[in-house]
């Protein structure tokens, strides 16, 4: 029976979206796999020496955030990344890598301070997005975001982003932004999570996997939409299969970004990074706009209207109809 | 014994919707043109309903000072996303409906006699949700601000990042606020306004980042949706958790002002808000007599003389067609020439309407009464 089943499961025809949606969606796993190497592994195996520093001076330190110096094949440098737990004792500690607005703000403190030491800095970007909870809105997640941001636009100081694993919206994005962002072979970066994504627009959290698709979030597809600007192939079956070999062939190529933006005058260097995010977006600028009168209603549509009982109240709302007391469409980060 | 059928006349409570607005806190009967009459704030419990782009900037600025910039910018599709429909079926379905083509204004106006760079998004158009064109508009006007040293003025109504435009809609928070980070490198101000709702991405982003931030009464304002809150934590939220008044409390509001007061408080805090004079580094802003004669007289030159402003050498700044804004209805108060455009060297596709008929901005509630 089992084999039977397992057999007809074989045989049935490989529907070409859907096998799509499957690649997708093991990248996702792949990316949020428990095993994969974390900001402190991949350091670990890359870097001469590291010193972790701790706390945000304000409120205390969040163990979702690590962050320090290091040393990398000679170039002294600041690190801040993501930090999730291997097991669930270290994950409860790390908040499974769900950082809070003290962990942004200890990462703000020390890239502050690697912009006054000169030292560039490296960003390790794994996390399924800033911790949503009462405390976190708080204590102002949205505005430790929002700072680091900006914080990062305009250090004077080159820094390379690294997406290591889940790129989570916001809370990803908060240490991603760099002169150059490299990307993992099957991380995954997007606006939303794809079960987030596909609740509010297909109405279930089951098509996470489509919504994965439709959102384009694998390394591969970032780099076609400039969003990212190196992928580094992973070994074997992924990252975690090989945490040492995933370190060796990352190491060169963050060393080589470091000394080619060490070479670039800080002045050129923020402009250049400005211009990078300025450019992002795609639209187009219609050079007329088309000005339609506003339709004046008559007597004769407000009879229509009054005669057609679509357009009474207690159904759903009409589309065309600007109801602004309908619940607000929520983005989930 | 009568039998009782089925009614299907309507129900006594069920109005014609574009007629009358249920109040959703006090529930009382609203008539929708008194509603206007009152910037749509309930007149029974104060409950603030949300308002249009157009509407906003009417109740904001100076009658007939509002001049728009950039009204042509329109979103692609980078992702060929589909859903239940493809994204730009959503899009031409939210142009059709509200007459706007992205969910944001963006312009120049003066709120009693100042002139502002003022940015307004729309909770009509797709939640309000921001893509390339509203994070474009928000730093062009940034930018705007920068170049010709006006005080920043963002209006936010929006549901966070579109998720249809992906990771590059996502980008948009770094794109804005790099530019406001220029901005206050300036010394020129910004004011963010927040209405309901302003949550996600565009909280964490320029909304969350005024150097003065005012909030609307009772508006939501957050940064994860609350169920994503409570899917997480698995605990009963706090009582008006994510509203104004809860930011207050927690102190990222500077003010919670009602909807009547807010033009009032606006032109307040531009006395004070006014950029810093370049020249004259040290002296602070707030030093400033409220009559600026230089600034009063270069804006009535630009008034006068409409290519002054644009003879300005706006850095790399590129010439727009004059013919290039009618979607400015106004009288020609203001100047024509549209030299206050900033250039940027962005990825813009310049494509002539082929004549699709999008609609102007609608007076939505026309039909009323």
């Amino acid at each position: 029976m089992v084999d039977r089943l397992l057999g007809r499961n074989r045989e049935a025809p490989p529907d070409a979206p859907l096998d799509a949606r499957t690649a997708v969606w093991n990248r996702v796993q792949l990316a949020r796999n428990l095993r994969r190497p974390r900001t402190l592994e991949l350091l670990g195996e890359m870097a001469d020496e590291i010193v972790e520093l701790h706390g945000d001076r304000g409120f205390g330190d969040d163990a979702a955030i690590v962050a320090g110096f290091a040393r990398l094949d000679g170039h002294r440098i600041a690190f801040v990344g993501q930090q999730k737990g291997a097991d669930t004792e270290e994950n409860i500690r790390r908040n499974f890598g769900m950082p809070h607005p003290e962990g942004y703000r200890k990462a703000m403190r020390v890239m502050d301070l690697a912009e006054r030491l000169g030292l560039p800095i490296v960003s390790f970007v794994d996390v399924p997005g800033a911790h949503p909870g009462p405390e976190s809105e708080e204590r102002g997640i949205a505005d430790a975001i929002a700072r680091s941001i900006g914080l990062m636009s305009r250090l004077r100081t080159p820094i390379v982003a690294v997406i290591t694993g889940e790129g989570g919206s916001g809370g990803a994005l908060a240490i991603a932004v760099g002169d150059v962002v490299i990307a993992l072979e099957n991380a995954v970066y997007s606006v939303i999570s794809p079960e987030g994504c596909a609740s509010i627009l297909w109405r279930t959290a089951d098509e996470a996997a489509t919504a994965a698709l439709a959102m384009r979030m694998t390394a591969d597809d970032q780099l076609a939409l400039g969003v990212v600007d190196i992928v580094v192939p992973e070994p074997g079956e992924g990252a975690h299969a090989d945490p040492a070999e995933t370190a060796r062939r990352l190491r060169p190529i963050i060393v080589g970004e470091l000394e080619r933006l060490g070479r670039v005058p800080a002045d050129e260097l923020v402009e250049a990074r400005y211009r990078r995010y300025r450019v992002l977006g795609a639209y187009t600028e219609v050079a007329a706009p088309a000005v339609a009168p506003t339709p004046t209603r008559g007597l004769g549509d407000r009879l229509r209207d009054l005669l057609d009982p679509t357009r009474w109240s207690g159904g759903n709302p009409i589309p065309g109809t600007s109801r602004r007391d309908e619940p607000p469409a929520r983005e989930e980060v | 014994m009568p039998i009782k059928l089925p009614s299907f006349r309507p129900r006594k409570d069920a109005y014609p919707p574009d007629l009358w607005t249920k109040c959703p806190s006090c529930s009382e009967m609203l008539f929708n043109k008194q509603l206007d009459k009152a910037d749509r704030v309930c007149p029974n419990c104060g409950h603030h309903f949300r308002l249009s782009a157009q509407a906003r900037l009417d109740s904001l600025l100076d009658r007939d000072s509002f001049r728009e910039l950039d009204a042509g910018l329109q979103s692609l599709d980078p992702l060929g996303f589909v859903d239940q429909k493809p994204y730009p079926d959503r899009l031409a379905a939210a142009q059709l409906a509200t007459g706007l083509r992205d969910a944001a204004i963006r312009g120049v106006g003066t709120i009693e006699g100042r002139r502002v760079s003022i940015c307004v998004m729309d909770f009509g158009f797709m939640g309000g949700s921001m893509g390339a064109v509203v994070g474009e508009k928000v730093t062009r006007a940034a930018e705007q601000a920068l170049a010709e040293r006006l005080p920043l003025i963002v209006v936010s109504a929006s549901g966070g990042a579109r998720m249809q435009e992906g990771t590059l809609a996502l980008m948009q928070l770094a794109k804005t606020c790099a530019a406001l980070e220029r901005l206050k490198a300036a010394r020129v101000p910004y004011l963010s306004i927040m209405s309901d709702p302003t949550t996600g991405g565009v909280f964490a982003s320029y909304a969350v980042l005024g150097d003065v931030n005012l909030a609307e009464p009772n508006a939501l304002i957050g940064f994860a949706g609350a169920r994503v809150t409570a899917g997480t934590i698995a605990q009963e939220l706090p009582a008006g958790f994510q509203r104004a008044e809860f930011l207050y409390d927690h102190g990222f509001v500077d003010r919670v002002v009602h909807r009547r007061e807010l033009r009032h408080e606006v032109a307040l805090l531009l006395r004070y808000l006014a950029p810093a004079e370049v020249a004259a580094d040290a002296a602070p802003a707030d030093a400033r007599p409220a009559f600026d004669p230089l600034g009063f007289l270069s804006s009535l030159a630009e008034r006068v003389v409409p290519d002054l402003a644009s003879a300005e050498p706006a850095a790399s700044a590129e010439r727009a067609e004059p013919a290039a804004e009618p979607a400015a209805p106004e009288p020609d108060r203001e100047t024509t020439g549209d030299g206050a455009r900033v250039a940027t060297d962005s990825v813009k596709a310049d494509v002539d309407g082929p004549g699709e008929p999008v609609p102007a901005r609608p007076s939505r509630e026309a039909s009323d009464g």
